[in-house]
């Protein structure tokens, strides 16, 4: 019970196309793992049938907590809720007319919820409600410290600069309360320094909050830098798995990236 | 040397403007066709061609004040802080036209001028601020486009007409029954057409309404056919009647007055003002709790909203059918004040209204609801020869806001939580 | 059997007028995935067109029947095409990008200003027109039974072939077509192969309108009275056409027109008459929820 997840012979068509053909990998507990390859290698497909955007044609995703979820047979929205599987996306999704701290309340949507007891309690300003946003709102100052943005809490997310949209998208999915992260190309589009302040960050996750990442990422000094495992896919299949130092010298990925000759 | 250059295009545009409007005019304009009055079978023109000279030469000049404009706005530099400025300042507009509003409304059926015929254009207007909260809360704050929201309202008239004249209850239980009975209905028709994308989900909703008008027209045994429900009763003060003589206390002898027919003009206008402001305090609270945060969020982005948990068929079917639900109180107090409902008031173009007040006082904007309704509903009340250019206006002010304004007159968004209170 | 022959015929006109106007919402769906609302009152200012014009050339009443039918349709097309151009040039132009309801929002507005546009200028009381093309061909009779074809409903048939024939030889054969295509799959990419986009758009909603517009003067030759509202209904009907054939789909258009007009020539013959819209709606409701991409369309895949 040492892998968080494990991802058996999943295959995904679309029509006559082959996006993942038999593609198994896991994740370790409180990791972090890289999933890497050219474009249209198939990554944000992965992404997607972890997260249930997307219903496997083949093949099994569980995820060991607890208790055991086969995620291919759970509804998108189920799986942050009761999995406690949380994602970002490629081209940033954050709710942009809405401040950056009602993004960050409105992910511990289900949490609130019940607290005021399915907007009953709200109503009437009960207590125990008030206490539970309070809490909530902590929470987001929590992570808002982290990112060094808690003093533009009140600005409208849109109006973030891109850099900071994208750390706000990963602390957003930080307040759904997960054990495993999945980030589409967090990297993409940041300088150098945001770079290293992602790969931090990343770090702080893993090593203070015990919590396991698997990521996308083309940016090689993010991979190479914090990445605990590295698995290569190339048109669908997986070409390689291993230690970052491991996958860096084997021939398969080195022609996929660079070509044949 | 350029300004010359940009004369010549302006010169070449308007031309261009003019043979289009031309095109566009003449045909329908110039030639109004009219029955014939010598056979009364064939058709017969009756020429309009200087109306539509004119309207030609008005879609030139407008095009020409676009024009200059266009240019003046090419000369101001862009003001440093304006977006924050216009944000603070139409929080305070917001805030004084809300006041504002509140205190008329109160007063209005004591002030000197109030006679019947205001107090009941009141009445009218506020019934459509009262459907344009309702539906500013599936549209403005949930995102979802309901272009049947009409058909709620005639649920709420229906239900509390057959509630009323077969089972003999009150309005006060009549009232809350025919709000749940629209709701209801609400759930019914949301649950399976709500994962539909937005555009879809307008139509299907559209269609929706017209089935229930059809229905109601058509379904003769229970709704009455075209003739519709009538002597539905007038509600009374709590239990005492508005009446010269009844066998209970009448409203006039509970308070010693002088009996006259403006108590009951007078108690609908505060009936629906006290619905009205519950939708609005309602909306406003809600709008603050998790699920309306839920609501925005899903107008925004409802990827999004699912990768964070957010079951976002049940999140809308909430929004839509607590819209609904406020639909059917105002239309239950529509069958009590006109004592007879009828298909022919729950058509399609009743849904544009209200969505277009919806839509021009600014999605979300609770009081640009309020100016929209007086605007569109008081002033039509007031020139009603004017009555067919209203509905001109409508689709044309439509348009342009859309394309000035996408976000409405006075869309101005407040935050629903604040982490640093002090920065206003 | 007459009654269900005689059925089928009425229907495959009533068809060709769905299908006709349900080509403008597919094509615009197409090319700009927004549903033009005020589709079905650009078809109703092509009826309007049609019917001054024939009571200017008069007609019916003269010699030259064909040739006179023929101008009618060509003004028809010319000044209904402009009012395609202008509907998407002033108000879905600037609204291009913006938020998906705000162009939906404008289309309704459209709607509503075209209605009362024709309402006040042309008034509001229903216009009747003596029929012009008279006569048909029976060929079955049986006791009180015929069945019959009118000539009517053969030019409207004829019409209609003939004017898919040359859209579709416009769509898969011409560079415009081929733009139009191109720019039905990307709109981006199209415009940085220097595909003149604007045009493309523009010229989609004059086809589209040009179709709406003979389909406008058949429904005046083919029920003889029209008013400033008959845009609504038949502009919903003919968009529950392109939504069962497959929204996007151009023969799904014609398909879906033609089962429309089959569906409510039928419901009102064998069941009731007062409930044919319901049937309609309800048809337009039901594909929606079970299959919103229709007959011919494809499953959109979501992109995350």
């Amino acid at each position: 019970m040492s892998n968080i997840l494990e991802i058996n012979h999943l295959t995904m068509k679309f029509g006559g196309l082959i996006a993942i053909d038999d593609v198994s990998f896991s994740v370790k507990k409180n990791s972090i793992t890289s999933l890497i390859g050219p474009n249209g290698a198939g990554k944000t497909t992965v992404f997607n049938c972890i997260t249930g955007f997307y219903k496997p044609t083949v093949g099994e995703i569980l995820l060991n907590s607890k208790k055991q979820f086969n995620l291919e047979r759970m509804n998108d929205f189920t799986i942050p809720q009761k999995a406690k599987v949380a994602r970002t996306f490629q081209n940033i999704r954050l709710f942009p007319q809405m401040t950056v701290l009602e993004n960050l309340i409105v992910a511990q949507h289900n949490k609130l919820m019940k607290a005021s007891m399915y907007t009953l309690k709200g109503l009437v300003n009960a207590k125990s409600f008030l206490n539970a946003e309070n809490e909530a709102k902590e929470l987001a100052k929590y992570w808002l410290d982290k990112i060094k943005l808690t003093d533009r809490a009140d600005i409208e997310a849109g109006n973030l600069p891109y850099g900071q949209q994208r750390k706000v998208e990963i602390c957003r999915s930080m307040c759904t309360d997960p054990i495993l992260l999945c980030l589409d190309e967090p990297a993409a589009g940041l300088n150098a320094t945001e770079s290293l302040e992602l790969n931090s960050l990343l770090e702080f996750i893993k090593n203070e909050h015990k919590i396991s990442i698997l990521l996308i990422e083309h940016d090689m000094s993010v991979v190479m830098g914090i990445s605990d495992k590295v698995v290569v896919l190339d048109y669908g299949k997986k070409i390689a798995e291993g230690m970052p130092s491991e996958v860096k010298g084997n021939p398969e990925v080195i022609k996929a990236y660079l070509g044949e000759e | 040397m350029s300004s010359k250059k940009n004369f010549s295009l302006i010169i070449k545009d308007l031309i261009f403007t003019g043979l289009i409007a031309t095109v566009l005019l003449i045909p329908i304009v110039g030639f109004r066709t009219e029955i014939s009055t010598v056979d009364s079978t064939g058709l017969t023109f009756n020429y309009n061609f200087i109306i539509a000279f004119f309207v030609v030469a008005f879609v030139v000049g407008v095009r020409f004040l676009f024009h200059i404009y266009w240019f003046s706005k090419i000369q101001k530099k862009p003001q440093e802080n304006s977006e924050k400025n216009k944000k603070k300042f139409l929080k305070k507009l917001n805030f004084y036209l809300g006041a504002a509003a509140a205190v008329i409304a109160f007063t209005l059926p004591f002030m000197p001028f109030a006679n019947r015929y205001i107090v009941d254009v009141a009445t009218l207007v506020l019934t459509y601020v009262m459907l344009g909260w309702g539906l500013n809360i599936v549209v403005g704050l949930a995102g979802l486009l309901d272009l049947g929201y009409v058909a709620f309202f005639a649920v709420g008239a229906y239900s509390y007409a057959l509630l009323a004249t077969t089972f003999d209850l009150s309005f006060w239980i009549c009232l809350p029954l025919a709000g749940i009975l629209a709701a209801f209905t609400g759930i019914l028709l949301g649950f399976p057409v709500l994962r539909l994308r937005g555009d879809y989900l307008a139509i299907v909703t559209l269609g929706f309404g017209e089935i229930i008008r059809l229905i109601l027209l058509n379904w003769y045994e229970f709704t009455g056919g075209p003739d519709g429900i009538s002597r539905i009763p007038r509600p009374s003060f709590f239990g005492f009647p508005f009446a010269r003589k009844s066998e209970d206390t009448t409203f006039h002898e509970l308070f010693g007055l002088e009996y006259s027919t403006m108590h009951r003009i007078i108690f609908l206008y505060y009936l629906i003002l006290i619905l009205a402001l519950i939708t609005n305090f309602f909306t406003m609270k809600i709008r603050n709790l998790p699920v309306g945060r839920a609501w925005e969020a899903l107008r925004e982005d409802e990827t999004a909203c699912r990768a964070i948990g957010i079951n976002p068929t049940n999140t809308k079917l909430t929004a839509f059918a607590i819209g609904a639900m406020f639909g059917g109180f105002a239309g239950s107090f529509f069958a009590t004040r006109q004592g007879f409902v009828s298909p022919e008031s729950f058509t399609f173009i009743e849904s544009a209204i209200i969505l277009a007040i919806v839509v021009l006082g600014g999605m979300g904007s609770q009081i640009g609801v309020v100016i929209a309704s007086i605007l569109l509903i008081g002033s039509t009340e007031l020139f009603r020869e004017l009555e067919q250019f209203r509905m001109l206006a409508f689709g044309l002010a439509m348009i342009i806001i859309m394309i000035v304004k996408p976000r409405g007159l006075l869309a101005n968004r407040e935050p629903s939580i604040l982490l640093n209170k002090k920065n206003e | 059997m007459e009654y269900f022959l005689q059925q089928l015929i009425n229907s495959l006109t009533l068809g060709s007028i769905y299908g006709l106007i349900a080509i403008g919402y597919t094509m615009v769906y197409g090319i700009i995935g927004m549903i033009n609302f005020a589709h079905g009152d650009v078809f109703m200012i092509g009826s309007f067109v049609s019917l001054i014009a024939m009571v200017l050339l008069g007609v019916g009443t003269g010699a030259f029947l064909p040739l006179a039918l023929l101008i009618v349709l060509l003004a028809a097309i010319l000044v209904t095409s402009v009012y395609g151009w202008t509907l998407e040039r002033v108000a879905y132009r600037p609204l291009r990008g913006s938020f998906r309801l705000a162009a939906l929002i404008t289309a309704l507005g459209a709607s509503i200003f075209l209605q009362n546009f024709v309402q006040v200028s042309q008034g509001a009381k229903i216009k009747p027109i003596q029929p012009i093309i008279q006569g048909g061909f029976t060929f079955f009779e049986n006791g009180s039974m015929v069945v019959s074809f009118s000539y009517l409903q053969i030019f409207i048939i004829i019409i209609t072939v003939i004017l898919l024939s040359i859209f579709s030889y416009i769509i898969s054969k011409t560079p415009l077509g081929r733009s139009q295509r191109a720019c039905e799959q990307d709109l981006t990419m199209s415009k940085l192969l220097g595909i003149n986009v604007d045009r493309t758009i523009s010229i989609t909603f004059i086809i589209g309108a040009s179709l709406a517009s003979v389909a406008g003067m058949m429904f005046v030759l083919y029920y003889g009275v029209i008013d400033f509202f008959i845009g609504f209904l038949t502009g919903i009907k003919a968009f529950t056409a392109a939504v069962l054939g497959g929204i996007g789909s151009i023969p799904g258009a014609v398909i879906g027109g033609l089962l429309i007009g089959l569906i409510e020539t039928f419901w009102s013959a064998y069941f009731t008459i007062e409930y044919k819209d319901v049937a309609v709606f309800g048809i337009l409701v039901i594909v929606l929820i079970f299959r919103p991409y229709g007959i011919l369309g494809k499953p959109e895949v979501e992109k995350v």
